[in-house]
């Protein structure tokens, strides 16, 4: 170990020249007898140069580090940097949020096609265009039927040109309603909530007061039960509770208000104003008080004003009834009828009386 | 000199002749004049600034070393001499980092300079070998050989500065950190 420092000692004074002449000479001789002391020689040189160059580098990068730092980059990168549009830059500072956005919205729209039956039903939407085309074909079909047979189409198909309502008077199949329903008719038909229809003849018309009473005469026609409401003779007050069913369509229909006047249409004293809002298929149907007591017949309502409807008052039916040529009457007509509806509640009502409130079918030609 | 003179870009002779005489001021002139050049190119070709100043700097050493070694021949201007050097360096990393498209924005003209930057890249790998093992030798090897063999201190100072009683001890203490050294540096792959 100390021989080899020596020997290191020895290379290094060599060749930092600190030897004399006389060392130099021996140690040349030395080198050039022994090939080991040589390579030793040369490798020390190489090692310690490398040494001196690392540090020599080490030195210039500092040099250079303290040149850098002189410089203000920031302000010599905004000035170099080629700017790209703002699209460009947009999309390099927001890329990811863009993309995730837009993957979110293609999920979506997909998820919408899907649920929507979209992706699957292109086969069905197929189908459903032939069958489209089809039902045209088949249309334009029944359409010139229906042309070709026009002429042979009977009356009855006929739903019936005008419709109102009627209610019956006695249980025997006299029914009233208002003579604007029936005029000009050439047959009137009546049918039941049952939906049994029955031929009717018009036995009277009192056309000053709007009233007309039908009599049922179809064979199949039974009797009815007792009537289950009385008609009320005299004036009813104002704001009187007040109802009444009838066939504005298909189905019963309610109406409900109050007794607003005891005038009608522009001070008609035979006539009730109430407060309810009625279609036209309403009229003829009766209007009753809150007991269950006939207090009218719906005839009209005020077109431009909303839920302002008239009805005839029962003295005039009363009168009416008695004026009736008795010749003209097959059966007599009992009036006077049962209340029992006075302590129900509306809708026990109603079911009580809808059997003898009739849809009243006009036709003519 | 005049301010003037010496703030300005320098003539390729003057940075050639003022590298051989270590002259601080000349250095720092070349360094300002052509570092924009570099940024730009680096900056537009999918780099940052510390890439641009990494780059530079070695090409910067390129030069130096090879003024110094007197082997530095100028063919061209010296202002495409280095962004040539540059430009190789820069693509090569690019290449390295996985970044690279196949295509470069350039700024300047330039040559191909393929070997000169290999060489530089042997040498870089030892300068990085001898870092390494001078980390490891530890204190007080690491200032003693650092102090003796790059600074050139005597080892008088030596002595001193560690509190040695006498040189020999210090001699002795340097050979074993020289051995060892040679030892961490020639194990490195």
């Amino acid at each position: 170990m100390s021989e080899n420092n020596q020997l290191t000692e020895t290379i290094e004074r060599y060749l930092n020249g600190e030897m004399t002449k006389a060392e130099r000479a021996q140690f040349e001789e030395l080198r050039a007898k022994d090939a080991d002391v040589n390579t030793k020689v040369a490798e020390h040189k190489h090692f310690t140069n490398l040494i001196k160059q690392y540090g020599e580098r080490l030195e210039l990068e500092q040099r250079l580090d303290a040149i850098h730092d002189e410089i203000d980059v920031h302000a010599l990168e905004d000035e170099l940097m080629i700017h790209p549009s703002w699209v460009v830059r947009m999309w390099r500072n927001h890329h990811s949020k863009i993309s995730v956005a837009a993957s979110i919205a293609i999920f979506a729209a997909l998820c919408t096609l899907f649920f929507t039956g979209y992706l699957s039903n292109k086969q069905a939407n197929y189908g459903q265009l032939v069958g489209e085309i089809d039902k045209l074909k088949n249309s334009q079909k029944s359409l010139q039927t229906a042309v070709k047979n026009l002429p042979l189409r009977t009356a009855m198909n006929n739903p019936g040109n005008f419709r109102g309502t009627g209610f019956a008077i006695s249980a025997n199949g006299y029914i009233v309603t208002d003579n604007h329903v029936i005029q000009h008719a050439d047959s009137v038909y009546v049918q039941a909530a049952d939906g049994k229809s029955y031929r009717t003849k018009v036995i009277y018309t009192e056309p000053q007061n709007d009233i007309a009473i039908l009599e049922i005469t179809d064979p199949s026609f039974k009797p009815l039960a007792a009537l289950p409401y009385t008609f009320k003779k005299a004036e009813t007050d104002l704001g009187e509770g007040v109802f009444t069913i009838g066939y504005p369509k298909d189905n019963i229909v309610l109406g409900s208000g109050f007794l607003t006047s005891s005038t009608g249409y522009k001070g008609d004293t035979t006539q009730y104003q109430i407060s309810a809002l009625l279609d036209y298929g309403h009229s003829g149907g009766p209007l009753l008080d809150s007991k269950g007591n006939i207090i009218g017949i719906v005839n009209g309502k005020q077109t431009r004003v909303e839920g302002a409807a008239f009805a005839v008052k029962t003295s005039y039916l009363l009168k009416a009834i008695k004026d009736i040529p008795t010749d003209s009457l097959n059966k007599p007509i009992n009036i006077n009828g049962k209340n029992i509806l006075a302590g129900l509640g509306r809708p026990q009502q109603i079911k009580k009386i809808e059997n003898y409130v009739f849809m009243v079918r006009v036709y003519n030609q | 000199m005049s301010k003037e003179l010496n703030s300005g870009i320098p003539t390729d002779s003057e940075v050639i002749l003022g590298i051989l005489n270590n002259s601080e001021s000349v250095l720092k002139r070349l360094y300002i004049a052509y570092f924009p050049m570099i940024l730009q190119l680096v900056i537009n070709n999918n780099g940052n600034a510390d890439d641009a100043k990494d780059i530079y700097q070695e090409a910067i050493i390129v030069l130096y070393n090879k003024v110094k070694t007197g082997d530095f021949e100028l063919s061209s201007k010296l202002k495409t001499y280095i962004y040539s050097i540059c430009r190789r360096l820069w693509l090569k990393r690019l290449t390295h980092m996985n970044r690279y498209g196949g295509d470069i924005k350039d700024f300047q003209e330039y040559l191909s300079v393929d070997d000169e930057t290999e060489k530089n890249n042997e040498r870089d790998i030892q300068f990085n070998k001898m870092g390494n093992a001078l980390q490891l030798l530890g204190e007080p090897c690491k200032t003693i050989i650092e102090d003796f063999y790059i600074n050139n201190r005597s080892m008088q100072e030596i002595c001193e500065n560690f509190g040695y009683t006498n040189a020999d001890n210090a001699k002795t203490q340097k050979y074993k950190c020289l051995q060892r050294l040679k030892k961490l540096f020639f194990q490195q792959k």
